[in-house]
């Protein structure tokens, strides 16, 4: 017995039934991301002074990436008209530059922004110390200009043993360019072009120090949502690359030579759901590379 | 092919080359079966089951509520061995009753509820109250039931590593959540609270393809001549059901995953700055700066509109169940299913008045009070209109007829206990007493479950082609009746005497507020345990009437909807004739009719 | 009269009569509606069984009067609503003001499983805190070099309050979430680490009662159990000056381990 209205639409609701379905589950994954976006809104929210980090990504890396993203969103399109003229060469061709770029979206996510994060340190430090380390704060430069202060100093930790050996009682942080020279109105907003790392090391008495990792979810909340949610909608990539995947696979063509439209339909809904992938970085991008 | 236009051949005996003819092999006839039949009673029997383990361990709770402190007469030996740091000497340690209450909130709602009342019946029934040849999508329908059963296994996985299952609460509030089941005793990813909350995202995902499949079949294969307001309300139900689903359970998803991160990479979502746990050797180790209420908020985001998932199948079948035994249509159908509708859309509206102690301003409070206040009108009037479909009625007392009749006056009582605590002053004194338990107790033991016996003994038939024994089913629901009273109503006592949830030792500690109540405990156990022993009747009556039932045709009931339009049970591809909806669901006793009821189908 | 016939325990607070009477009100209204259902529910099943009735009537009922009733029900929540329900909160929410003069305040502190009572001592000021010094003598890590901190009284399950004043709590925790359930005053509010919730009240009755914890913590929860004390003034005073006296650093109070005060008497046949 087979199920009607798997190709064509049924003529009261003018719809397939896949159609449907993804809307529907399109639908969901709009809560699910909801709910996520919530977490960030109401954690954001409540983050005390300077606690929320600002400019630590890499806004000309992310720029890319939105680029490369709505460059295959396109490209799955043009797979679909391709079929629906039934080239399928043309179909073919713009698949495999959708699958390519999905590769280098998850490529550089996965192989530069993550890693770049990770590899870097932070070390918050207790209120009552920060005078101690103005020189590398600079908050009464930030506080006369009406700004938040600075709770942190990041950079790389030359001695990593610190990490983990209780016996050392200092880390040693080559630092960031904000925390490098933090008066200058220079670092007083994030910029565009990431500023280079300086020479200088501090020495930070672990004593001195609230809570310090290296920039992994546990640093803080924001890094927390910041993998969760990229994390997510990787694993989303991740699974759109398997079905465009699939769909370079012979029976796709044996499925174009016995009915065209119903692999369109297919190409349609995963295009949906790319198209979903897509919405859901440009939230993304914003939310945690410009705010 | 449209199944509207062509005839379809299956069980005609036909050789039709592209159709599903070829005998199908064991495993993919039962087991791995892509047909909706098949896999409702997957769900069904894998639910019952669930649901039986959840009662088993409530059975055991209420010893340690009874008697607390006392080794288990007869089955502690047995325990003690199985769970030696649970039960030592078959006496129940403190987290020991906690992961029981945890799990049986868990397994009664996700694995024994859901499953039976919205994806057994939901799964069997809906496609054929529709006509349709099968679910829109077969093999996700498969996939969903799998990844439901790998969920559960999960789940009960729990019970054997170390520390055993989880012990925070069905709700899992953090931060105790958080710090459950960590430390040094604890394995990093083998613990109970993690595996609960793997097995939710399991359990979620399933439900979440459950309701994509359901929605599309109702929109897309509903037979020619099948207008909305011809649906039978057991498929409106499943509809509304399957929407709250869909929207409200992937904010639980997402907060599962913060908390699984919270626990497994060291992320401080719900964990706010500064915790000191003496337990864990004084201030933790973590960033702080998270949100305890962001996990409430969350969590009752889904788990208000879930209790409406738990109620809106069962008032489906219910509805079904008098239509049929009073011989005469639904009295304000419309006016149901609107109701239906609103309370869908309505259940997302009113989380907060489970979180009325958090603190909450006045503005704040009163939007929740008042849309909560807003939500009990439509259940009002589904309700009414249940029982004012009674008069006028020639009421026929059969079994499944009894479960549903019960259901009115027992969600009644429970729905009632829900308006005091829609107030925010006076939860206050009734937040997390034991008026809670009874309030949905009520509505989700004699309610919900009363409306799945119903359910059960009416389509038994549809499903193996024989009937239930009416002897054992009216033993079955007397004795059900009785006691699950017994359990429930003294609840209402101890519940305004102050008496709280979740105390191990049933209210000892606390003299001035429980000892006027304490002694209702024994009597609410044995009431649980009595129940345990009236369902052998149901057990009993399930499996014996597989071979020994009397053999039905077609439409043993002489009801109406498409469901009973097809043999019993119904073949691959479910109707033999394309069907053709010719009137609305409940047309009984229509006037001028030959027969009492005038089918669906039936031009 | 309902109330007591379900078993509620005495009210001891000057706005808790209020909840009693709407808690009255409430199940007068759900019982009214109840057996008003049941006897047309019951009557239903007897007059309409097959064997008085074997021909349904398709029509069923014809009159309007379901419409009116349930247009009833919506009338007498609104009016529970919005007459009690929302004004009786507003009043919990906006209560006295923290400074205005003849106040009471306790800070509490919940933790696994013991209550904390932090009183400002004769200054009336709360000493300085800090989190690394929290342990097991000094339960809400007071800073002692703090002068303000010096006189402040912090004791273990036991709370006293004076009769017939405002008291204002405020209700944190240091681990997980607990919940002070002051049955008695029928209030109750939730201890969220990471927030300070205030609740205020007016105790008018003396006597001692139960303070529970209402929301479940870990495997002690069940006998966290702490206990409230309403002294008359003088009484009270005479026990803010026992603690007083040793009251600051170090380890002046007698830090409790996880077990409840001892039993307390049933107040309520006391009083
Ligand atoms: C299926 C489940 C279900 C349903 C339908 C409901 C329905 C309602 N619930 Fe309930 N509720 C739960 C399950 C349910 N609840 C659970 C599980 C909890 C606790 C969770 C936890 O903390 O663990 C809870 C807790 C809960 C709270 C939080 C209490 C607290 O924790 O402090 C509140 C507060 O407002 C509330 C209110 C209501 C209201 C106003 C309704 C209304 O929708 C009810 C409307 C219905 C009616 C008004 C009945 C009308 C009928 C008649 C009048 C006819 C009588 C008929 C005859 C005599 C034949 N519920
Ligand atoms: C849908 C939900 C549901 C259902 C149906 C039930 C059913 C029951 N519940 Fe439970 N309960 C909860 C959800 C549910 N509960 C939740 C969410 C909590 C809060 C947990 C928490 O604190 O976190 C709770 C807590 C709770 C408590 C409070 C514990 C505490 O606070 O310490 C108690 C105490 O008595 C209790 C008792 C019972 C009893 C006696 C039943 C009985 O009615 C059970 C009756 C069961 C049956 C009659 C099953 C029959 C099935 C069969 C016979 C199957 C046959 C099999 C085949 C044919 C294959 N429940
Ligand atoms: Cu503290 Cu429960
Ligand atoms: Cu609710």
């Amino acid at each position: 017995m087979e199920i009607p209205y798997t190709v064509k639409p049924r003529p009261d609701t003018g719809l397939w039934n896949a159609k449907i379905g993804i809307w529907l589950f399109l639908a969901s994954e709009v809560m699910l991301f909801g709910g996520l976006f919530s977490a960030y809104i109401f954690l954001r929210l409540g983050a005390e002074p300077g606690y929320w980090p600002k400019g630590l990504l890499n806004v000309p890396v992310g720029t890319i990436n939105t680029a490369i993203l709505i460059a295959s969103s396109v490209s799955v399109v043009f797979a679909w008209a391709a079929l629906k003229m039934r080239n399928f060469k043309r179909y073919r061709l713009c698949m495999m530059f959708t699958l390519l770029c999905g590769v280098v979206f998850l490529g550089v996510k996965l192989g530069y922004e993550w890693p770049a994060k990770y590899h870097h340190f932070g070390a918050f430090i207790k209120p009552e110390a920060r005078a101690k380390y103005e020189e590398f704060l600079g908050n009464e430069h930030l506080a006369a200009k009406g700004l938040h202060p600075r709770v942190e100093i990041s950079g790389h930790l030359e001695n990593h043993d610190a990490l983990h050996d209780k016996e050392i009682k200092e880390y040693h942080i080559r630092l960031d360019a904000v925390n490098a020279d933090p008066t200058s109105p220079a670092n007083d907003h994030p910029h565009f072009w990431p500023r280079p790392m300086s020479d200088k090391v501090a020495h930070v008495a672990k004593e001195d120090v609230q809570w310090a990792s290296m920039f992994l979810p546990k640093h803080s909340t924001y890094f927390a949502v910041y993998y969760t949610i990229t994390g997510l909608h990787g694993l989303h990539v991740l699974g759109g690359l398997v079905m465009f995947a699939y769909f370079l696979l012979p029976v796709s063509t044996r499925l174009y030579q016995k009915d065209p439209d119903h692999l369109a339909n297919r190409i349609e809904v995963v295009g949906l759901f790319w198209h979903f992938v897509d919405l859901v970085w440009i939230f993304v991008f914003p939310l945690f590379y410009l705010l | 092919m449209e199944i509207s236009t062509h005839s379809s051949h299956s069980g005609a005996g036909h050789d039709d080359g592209h159709h599903d003819h070829h005998e199908l092999g064991f495993w993919s006839k039962y087991v791995f079966s892509t047909d909706h039949k098949v896999i409702g009673i997957q769900y069904g029997l894998s639910g019952l089951l669930f649901l039986f383990l959840g009662f088993c361990l409530m059975m055991l709770m209420r010893w340690q509520l009874a008697y607390p402190g006392q080794a288990l007469p007869y089955f502690g030996a047995v325990l003690a061995k199985v769970f030696p740091q649970e039960m030592p000497n078959g006496i129940m340690t403190p987290d020991f009753y906690n992961s029981l209450g945890a799990m049986h909130g868990t397994i009664m709602v996700f694995l024994g509820i859901v499953p039976v009342s919205f994806a057994a019946f939901g799964n069997y029934v809906v496609p054929l109250q529709i006509g349709a040849p099968d679910m829109a999508f077969p093999k996700l329908n498969m996939a969903s039931f799998w990844v439901f059963f790998i969920g559960g296994v999960i789940m009960l996985i729990s019970f054997f590593v170390p520390g055993g299952a989880a012990k925070s609460g069905w709700t899992s509030y953090p931060p105790l959540a958080n710090i459950a089941d960590t430390g040094p005793a604890f394995h990093h990813i083998w613990n109970g609270q993690t595996l609960w909350l793997m097995g939710m995202v399991f359990l979620i995902t399933s439900s979440l393809l459950g309701s994509v499949n359901i929605i599309t079949t109702v929109i897309q294969l509903r037979a020619p001549g099948l207008t909305w307001m011809r649906l039978p309300f057991f498929t409106w139900a499943i509809l509304v059901t399957s929407y709250i689903l869909l929207l409200a359970f992937p904010p639980l998803e997402a907060a599962g995953i913060m908390q699984l991160m919270d626990r497994v990479a060291g992320t401080s979502f719900f964990s706010p700055n500064g915790l000191i746990v003496s337990s864990l050797g004084g201030q933790l180790d973590i960033s702080g700066g998270g949100s305890p209420l962001l996990w409430q908020h969350l969590f009752w985001f889904l788990a208000h509109p879930e209790v409406y998932v738990l109620i809106l199948p069962a008032l489906g079948i219910v509805a079904e169940v008098i239509a049929n035994n009073t011989r005469k249509p639904l009295w304000g159908y419309k006016a149901m299913v609107f109701s239906a509708l609103f309370l869908g859309f309505l259940s997302f509206l009113v989380w907060a008045h489970h979180m009325y102690l958090t603190g909450m301003g006045t503005k704040v409070s009163a939007f929740f009070q008042t849309t909560t206040i807003m939500i009990s009108v439509p259940s009002v009037i589904i309700l009414t209109a249940l029982l004012i479909s009674l008069w006028g009625g020639s009421i026929r007392f059969t079994t499944p007829m009894l479960f549903a009749t019960a259901f009115l006056p027992m969600f009644g009582i429970g729905g009632l206990t829900g308006l005091p605590l829609a107030f925010n002053s006076l939860d206050a004194y009734l937040h997390d007493t034991y008026y809670i338990i009874g309030h949905f107790h009520y509505i989700v033991a004699p309610g919900t479950i009363f409306g799945i016996f119903a359910g059960v003994y009416y389509w038994y038939p549809k499903m193996t082609g024989r009937t239930m024994s009416d002897t054992l089913g009216k033993l079955h629901f007397w004795g059900s009746l009785i006691t699950i009273n017994g359990i429930f109503f003294p609840m209402f006592l101890q519940g305004m005497a102050g008496m709280h949830r979740r105390w191990y030792d049933g209210g000892h500690v606390y003299e001035q507020i429980s000892g006027p109540m304490l002694h209702w405990n024994s009597f609410m156990s044995w009431s649980a345990w009595l129940l345990g022993i009236v369902q052998i009747f149901f057990i009993i009556n399930v499996f014996w009437s597989i071979r020994n039932g009397r053999k039905v045709n077609t439409n043993p009931w002489d009801a109406t909807t498409l469901d009973w339009s097809t043999p019993s049970p119904p073949p691959h591809g479910n109707f033999d004739k394309p069907v053709t909806v010719y009137r609305g669901p409940y047309e009984y006793s229509v006037p001028g009719a030959a027969k009492d009821f005038s089918p669906q189908a039936e031009a | 009269m309902l109330n007591k016939l379900l078993g509620m325990p005495l009210n001891a607070s000057e706005h808790g009569f209020q909840v009693d009477q709407m808690l009255e009100f409430v199940h007068w209204i759900m019982l009214v509606l109840f057996v008003g259902w049941s006897t047309f529910f019951i009557f239903t099943l007897i007059r309409f069984h097959k064997s008085r009735n074997p021909k349904a009537d398709y029509h069923g009922v014809k009159s309007k009067a379901s419409t009116h009733i349930e247009f009833m029900v919506v009338l007498v929540e609104s009016v529970f609503l919005l007459g009690f329900g929302i004004p009786l909160w507003g009043k919990r929410v906006n209560g006295p003001k923290p400074e205005g003069g003849d106040v009471e305040r306790v800070r509490v502190v919940a933790e696994q499983y013991k209550w904390n009572f932090h009183y400002p001592g004769a200054d009336g000021v709360i000493g300085r805190r800090k989190t690394e010094l929290v342990s097991a003598s000094n339960p809400v890590g007071l800073d002692y070099t703090d002068p303000a901190a010096k006189d402040d009284i912090v004791t273990a399950n036991e709370m006293h309050l004076p009769v017939n004043k405002d008291v204002i709590l405020e209700i944190s925790s240091k681990d997980v979430i607990h919940s002070l359930s002051l049955q008695f005053m029928r209030i109750g509010q939730d201890a969220t680490p990471g927030l300070v919730s205030p609740i205020w009240f007016k105790p008018v009755r003396t006597g001692e009662f139960e303070i529970i914890c209402g929301q479940l913590c870990g495997y002690g929860h069940y006998l966290m159990r702490g206990n409230m004390v309403i002294d008359s003034a003088e009484d009270y005073q005479a026990w803010l000056k026992e603690k007083a006296a040793n009251a600051g650093a170090p380890a002046a109070p007698a830090a409790g381990a996880a077990t409840p005060a001892p039993a307390a008497p049933p107040a309520g046949a006391a009083h």
